[in-house]
């Protein structure tokens, strides 16, 4: 085990350097308010990346996770604003389509043998697509259920918000580190990424646990889409361009072996932390360009897809 | 063997793989408390046959009875919950996960839905300690060897099978104490009146624990009878169709005169391995014993530079070569034939004829690409000599039986013409008359001037070839045996330590 913690005590260690490297630079960092904005700003990538965790985990990849996201948010804000619905009616119909949605792809990947890549690909144009046809314009959500939760957070001392969206990342988050490590599904999962073949003739049940992951994956960005439309108030068919990649970023630098087998969810929660914590810096300075984000997260990876290749290659050997 | 009663019953099995009819309306029976050898050709279809009793493929015409109820077995899970555990033939076992993980997955015990981890721990400790295994169970599998894994899978098998225990050449990669303790926990279930399914290539084996044999020849059945009214020529005269002649030397090799020094290395060593010198001779064998984990392994990969060399230097010809990697190797001549062929030597998706060039057109290099009729000549030239069973070349050798895979492996090395060659227990997994084939080609390598370095488990084998033995204990070469004293008790001596080495 101690070989795949390496990545992840790496991953901790350089989040604590940044964070002070940045706090040394930006002093007004070190506050309970930025920490408090760094979960709320950051819920929505983070839920979907945890999704993603379980299907990199087992050997897979998710491309649809952004346009589920956007999907969601079109669906909610169509099931409010136009049918009238209430908001938590309205979210458990979009977590049910999502859900769905994603157990589809799982038994196409499983049954029709291709590649979760190309399936999860043509998810993404279905969930994209399918959104611009609900509608092409965005939705502006209005409703008391709305103001009333984003509204409501606890006050943290020194005046940082911990809002609802950013107790649902982290309830997401601690459930799945149980799922993850502490149940037969988790064991499963990291069956399937060690090796599929002999999952299968050690009894893993393969379709199921296959079907669940994406199930579990796309319903998960299903949630992501309701915090993000709990987030911004609206519902619009491009909401979360590209998320899925940077959901695949957390994961991989929060030390998740991008080919499956090794890895821990809370990795990706410090992945994400990592990536809110560039963006927040940027914010701070105020003279960067963001994309100065994507140029860090980019140079990240790529250390972290090193180190892996170090830390995995030099296996120990006993007898 | 009072009561005959059958467990597991297989009546009129049909297996086809596209044109190809891996089982023949093979009918098959295993008792209550026998242990039932099933033995044939590489290739012959026994591995098919235990993955359509277990429940692993679904056969294409005959059926299955268990207590003599027909059942449908749709995945090994399936086949777990009525009581019937497996050993695969490749070890089947998750590398990136922990022993006790292995040992348990699919039926780990739970507390409030949670999985118990402490009580896993606990219960794999306790359950390998009956195989003498005394390891840590929670470090990832992939950090033991071969033989260690092979126990786990084994143990595994057992603590599933209520009824049935099937090993597919389970004694592969274990040494002797290891075969015998595992020979015990098989004899305690057949006393306890499980029905146990066993496959090898050693002969000796079958005779020293089955009760009856079931022998199959291209996927037809050929008889099945009680082991007491056989002997070793009608198993073998069974299984073959024919007599094979065993040329064993019966003695060893005499010296005779030496060609020139192939390669020479000079304290070589690595971390944890002590340095070493050998020379090895143009027309030579070098045969290496010792038991499992005495390095054996070590001293073949760091001689073709999969593990580079802390000290010690190369000479090739008289001249000094750098050899830090596999491609060096290759280009001073050398040649590797591996001993875990699933792990580092087969390229499953590639088909028959590119596994065997590959290492020829990594030779050439980029720009000299093998025409596809040179690689067609090659790939049949070798399939041959080797007696490679494949419907055709163009297949993806996974599909292959496994002793045909390790032939593949074999004509891989051959085709890139080598000067030294290193071959890592060639013959396992490889039937009796393909071994036989086997030594016969070393012998010729030999004669045509080859300098071969053999790591062999199997010492009559190792005597049958060699010019030289050197036996290697705790990761130490510790002596060298040559011309008369080539024997295997000299040899088994040298290994327990209790003879004084000679320089
Ligand atoms: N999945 C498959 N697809 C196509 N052909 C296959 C497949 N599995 C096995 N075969 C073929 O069926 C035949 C029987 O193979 P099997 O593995 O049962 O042999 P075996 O008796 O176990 O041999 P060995 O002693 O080498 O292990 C072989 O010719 C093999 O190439
Ligand atoms: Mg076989």
């Amino acid at each position: 085990m101690n070989r795949s913690l390496r990545p992840l005590l790496a991953t901790t260690l350089i989040f604590l350097f940044a964070y002070m490297l940045a706090v040394s630079q930006q002093p007004a960092m070190l506050s309970t308010r930025v920490l408090g904005n760094f979960l709320t700003d950051n819920a929505f990538l983070g839920i979907a990346a945890v999704g993603m965790t379980f299907v990199i985990l087992s050997g897979g990849i998710d491309l649809s996770v952004g346009a589920v996201i956007g999907f969601t948010t079109v669906l909610v804000a169509v099931l409010i604003m136009w049918l009238q619905l209430h908001p938590l009616i309205a979210f458990a119909i979009a977590l049910i389509v999502a859900t769905g949605f994603g157990a589809v792809m799982g038994a196409a990947i499983h049954y029709l043998k291709v590649p979760s890549f190309i399936v999860t690909l043509a998810g993404m144009f279905l969930a994209r697509g399918g959104a611009s046809v609900l509608s092409p314009d965005s939705i502006g959500i209005e409703h008391p259920f709305f103001s009333a939760v984003q509204k409501s957070y606890i006050l943290l001392p020194g005046g940082g918000r911990f809002t609802v969206v950013g107790m649902i990342m982290l309830a997401v988050f601690a459930c799945a580190i149980i799922l993850a490590h502490r149940t037969r599904f988790g064991s499963n999962v990291y069956a399937l990424g060690g090796s599929e073949t002999s999952a299968a003739l050690m009894g893993v049940p393969v379709a199921r646990t296959t079907i669940s992951i994406y199930a579990l994956s796309s319903f998960l960005a299903g949630l992501a889409g309701v915090v993000f439309s709990l987030y911004t108030s609206a519902g619009y068919s491009l909401n979360a361009l590209g998320v899925e990649l940077d959901a695949i970023a957390a994961v991989v630098i929060g030390g998740t072996l991008l080919t499956g087998g090794y890895g821990f969810v809370a990795g990706t929660f410090i992945g994400v932390m990592l990536q809110g914590l560039v963006q927040t810096y940027i914010v701070f300075d105020g003279t960067l360009s963001s994309w100065w984000t994507k140029i860090v997260v980019g140079v990240l990876l790529f250390m972290f897809i090193l180190l892996q290749r170090l830390v995995f290659k030099a296996a120990p050997r006993r007898t | 063997m009072t009561d005959q009663k059958p467990v597991l019953e297989a009546r009129g099995i049909v297996k086809i793989f596209g044109q190809h009819r891996a089982l023949d309306t093979v009918d098959f029976t295993a008792n209550a408390g026998e242990v039932h050898a099933l033995l044939g050709e590489n290739g012959a279809g026994k591995s098919t046959l235990i993955k359509i009793l277990t429940g692993a493929y679904q056969p294409d015409g005959g059926e299955l009875l268990l207590d003599g109820a027909p059942i449908t077995l749709r995945d090994p899970l399936h086949g777990q919950t009525y009581g019937i555990g497996t050993v695969y033939q490749e070890v089947n076992l998750l590398p990136n996960r922990s022993v006790s993980e292995n040992l348990f997955l699919g039926r780990q015990p739970t507390r409030f839905g949670m999985v118990d981890r402490k009580r896993i721990d606990a219960a794999a400790k306790d359950l390998l300690s009956r195989y003498g295994l005394d390891i840590d169970v929670r470090a990832e599998l992939s950090e033991y060897s071969v033989a260690v894994q092979q126990i786990v899978a084994i143990a595994r098998a057992v603590e599933l099978s209520g009824k049935v225990l099937v090993l597919d050449e389970p004694t592969a990669s274990l040494d002797r104490n290891e075969v015998q303790r595992l020979f015990d926990v098989v004899r305690t279930l057949k006393a306890k009146g499980l029905a146990i399914i066993f496959i090898t290539h050693f002969l000796d084996q079958v005779f020293d624990l089955a009760d009856r044999v079931t022998i199959l020849r291209n996927g037809k059945k050929v008889a099945t009878q009680a082991l007491n009214t056989l002997n070793t020529t009608d198993v073998v005269r069974m299984m073959l169709g024919k007599d094979v002649a065993f040329d064993h030397h019966p003695t060893a090799l005499t010296g005779g005169p030496k060609g020139q020094v192939r390669v020479q290395f000079q304290g070589l060593s690595r971390k944890g391995l002590a340095p070493f010198d050998l020379s090895i001779h143009e027309g030579e064998v070098v045969g290496v014993a010792g038991l499992l984990g005495s390095g054996r392994t070590e001293v073949a990969r760091l001689m073709f530079g999969v593990d580079t060399s802390d000290t010690g230097q190369i000479t090739v010809d008289g001249h000094p070569v750098a050899i830090r990697n596999p491609a060096q190797a290759v280009a001073a001549g050398f040649g590797f034939c591996p001993e875990d062929r699933k792990l580092d030597g087969i390229f499953g998706d590639l088909s028959v004829r590119e596994n065997i060039i590959i290492a020829l057109q990594a030779k050439l290099g980029w720009f000299k690409a093998l025409n596809r009729d040179d690689q067609v000549e090659l790939a049949g030239r070798y399939a041959e000599a080797l007696d490679i069973r494949a419907a055709n070349h163009d297949m993806p050798v996974k599909l292959l039986s496994g002793g045909n895979q390790q032939k593949v492996i074999l004509a891989r090395w051959l085709a890139i013409d080598p000067t030294f060659l290193i071959l890592d227990e060639p013959t396992r997994g490889i039937d009796v008359g393909a071994h036989a084939e086997i030594v016969r080609t070393i012998n010729r390598l030999r004669e045509e001037g080859l300098a071969l370095f053999v790591i062999s488990s199997e010492l009559d084998e190792v005597v049958a070839y060699s010019n030289r033995i050197v036996v290697m204990r705790d990761r130490e070469m510790v002596a060298e045996l040559d011309g008369d004293a080539i024997a295997p008790d000299a040899i088994v001596q040298a290994i327990a330590g209790t003879q004084e080495a000679r320089p």
